[in-house]
């Protein structure tokens, strides 16, 4: 099974979008600065929620442009890190810095559910992104842009109640896209998706952050996602995190390879031996 | 040429036309059984007359223009009493789902008057406005009140929590976050609140103009009943059931429109 989509997966994009796509990529590194991205730095970050504790002290800085996963066991509190690193939660205690002053527009976030408005044609759902410059000329351009980014310019017009959850997924991805971002957070993107479309969106994402050069922050359960697509992924248990891996693993990387079988298996281990010892 | 042959073209030919009278099939056939009913003496004339009776003392009470009269009347409190209600009740409905404060004030009270059956302010509203237009737009206006305000802040409440976090985040404000979320979001149910309403109005109509008043389609009946003219009571009843589809076709015209993006609504 394994086997048969590694195969099959590598044409399913046709040449001349691939084309596009790298000339889009050489001129975006020829104009914009090395890293667009912004540096965030976490000091003693603390969260209840009632009685419960659900971050106990989370100290961590990310450099900018770095591609981070967390995972952890359902409720360690890894979506609530992410929640409190998109300013959707109030701080108990600790601070939350990024390198630069940020702008909202700075700072997007991709849910699990694609949270289109339904009742807007896909494209004025990208328009949304673009956030307060909506009303600004030249919106529309930049959310077709960001449409054809994620390979779905020829929906523009469709609602979205008869896109598939993929392409629903990918109209949320161009959204958060379309205002340029320098940290973008992922909470389960990927998470509702069959397994053919979860790998195909790993492409996207991967393809994605390494043109728009953003801060990327993955929530995930899936540990070979992580160890697929993050340059490091941290481990959360009990509100803490309790490693930090390298994925020392150079681009483009082979889904299936020895090396990321084996980071991915070291990682499972550390979350199964938490869970088996109470 | 075969008749096989000529029989799918037979069918894309006619059908698209047939799909629009299949819906008045029934009632066709409902007046033809009537009719022969009536002709062959099977329902004698004091009991319900033919329909083609009915339709001659339409067309005597459309040559005096007492029928064009009467149905302007009737049309004209409906909608006045429509909109004077739904109004309120659409503006409570959006004041109580947007504000907690303002639900707490009027909410309990709301619920209080919704239980009296509007129909028994009938007396009392007798006494105050006597059998003047005040009373018949009154008790409209009281009956739409609550299936509109009712259905707009179920509609308001139930919009996808999540949409409006994702409206946030994205920085909308409380305006763009009303008008781009919230109100499409509450539209399908403030429809069915409206055509809840419509049903209401023009049951509140009837019975207020065949109790008290001096025009109308409802005081028409009423007379008629008064010197025996079954046929003109039967005329009434049947307008009724044509305004009364006439106004739900076009809150459904005006569904058809306003939630095209709806799965419900789109044509494959």
């Amino acid at each position: 099974m394994q086997e048969a989509l590694r195969f099959r997966l590598p044409d399913a994009e046709p040449l001349d979008r691939a084309d596009f796509i790298a000339q889009a990529r050489r001129l975006r590194r020829a104009s914009s600065a090395p890293s667009h991205g912004l540096a965030l730095t976490i000091r003693g970050l603390r969260k209840s929620f009632g009685d419960h504790e659900v971050l106990r002290g989370i100290d961590l800085h990310v450099p900018a442009g770095q591609f981070v996963a967390v995972v952890g066991r359902s409720g360690c509190g890894k979506s609530t890190l992410l929640r409190l690193i998109a300013g959707l939660e109030t701080i108990d205690a600790g601070t939350i810095s990024f390198s630069e002053e940020t702008r909202p527009e700075d700072v997007r976030v991709m849910f699990q559910e694609p949270r289109l408005l339904p009742w807007a044609r896909v494209i004025s759902n990208v328009e949304v992104g673009l956030g307060r410059d909506r009303t600004s000329s030249g919106g529309r351009e930049r959310a077709e842009k960001a449409l054809i980014e994620v390979g779905l310019g020829d929906k523009r017009a469709q609602w979205p109640s008869v896109l598939s959850g993929g392409q629903k997924q990918r109209v949320a991805l161009a959204r958060a896209l379309v205002s340029d971002p320098r940290v973008l957070a992922f909470d389960e993107p990927l998470g509702a998706l069959d397994a053919l479309t979860r790998i195909s969106m790993q492409r996207l994402l991967d393809r994605v952050w390494r043109d728009q050069a953003f801060t990327a922050i993955l929530v995930t359960h899936d540990v070979s996602e992580a160890v697929a697509l993050a340059d490091r992924v941290l481990v959360i248990e009990d509100g803490r995190i309790a490693h930090d891996v390298n994925v020392d693993i150079p681009r483009p990387r082979e889904r299936g390879s020895a090396d990321l079988a084996a980071l991915e298996g070291s990682i499972l281990r550390h979350l199964l031996q938490t869970a088996d010892s109470p | 040429m075969s008749l096989v042959e000529s029989l799918p073209r037979l069918r894309g030919l006619r059908l698209p036309r047939a799909d629009g009278l299949i819906p008045w099939i029934v009632p066709a056939a409902i007046v033809l059984v009537w009719q022969v009913a009536c002709v062959t003496g099977f329902v004698p004339a004091r009991v319900l007359p033919a329909p083609s009776d009915v339709a001659l003392a339409g067309w005597k009470l459309l040559l005096s223009g007492e029928l064009a009269r009467n149905i302007w009347v009737s049309f004209w409190r409906a909608s006045a009493g429509f909109l004077i209600g739904g109004g309120i009740g659409f503006a409570f409905g959006l004041a109580n789902g947007l504000s907690r404060l303002s639900t707490r004030l009027t909410d309990t009270t709301l619920q209080m008057v919704r239980n009296i059956p509007h129909l028994a302010l009938i007396p009392l509203v007798i006494l105050w406005f006597g059998i003047d237009e005040s009373a018949k737009l009154f008790l409209v206006a009281l009956g739409v009140f609550f299936p509109i305000y009712l259905n707009t802040l179920h509609g308001i409440r139930t919009v996808d929590p999540q949409l409006i976090e994702m409206g946030r985040i994205y920085g909308m404000n409380d305006r763009e976050l009303f008008r781009r979320v919230i109100l499409p979001g509450a539209l399908p149910s403030i429809f069915v609140g409206l055509r809840f309403a419509l049903g209401i109005m023009w049951l509140t109509l009837i019975v207020a103009e065949t109790i008290a008043a001096s025009s109308g389609l409802g005081y028409m009946a009423m007379q008629a009943r008064e010197f025996m003219q079954i046929d003109v009571v039967v005329l009434s009843i049947l307008i009724y059931a044509l305004l009364g589809k006439l106004a739900d076709s076009a809150s459904r015209a005006l569904e058809r429109l306003t939630l095209s993006w709806h799965p419900a609504f789109q044509k494959h």
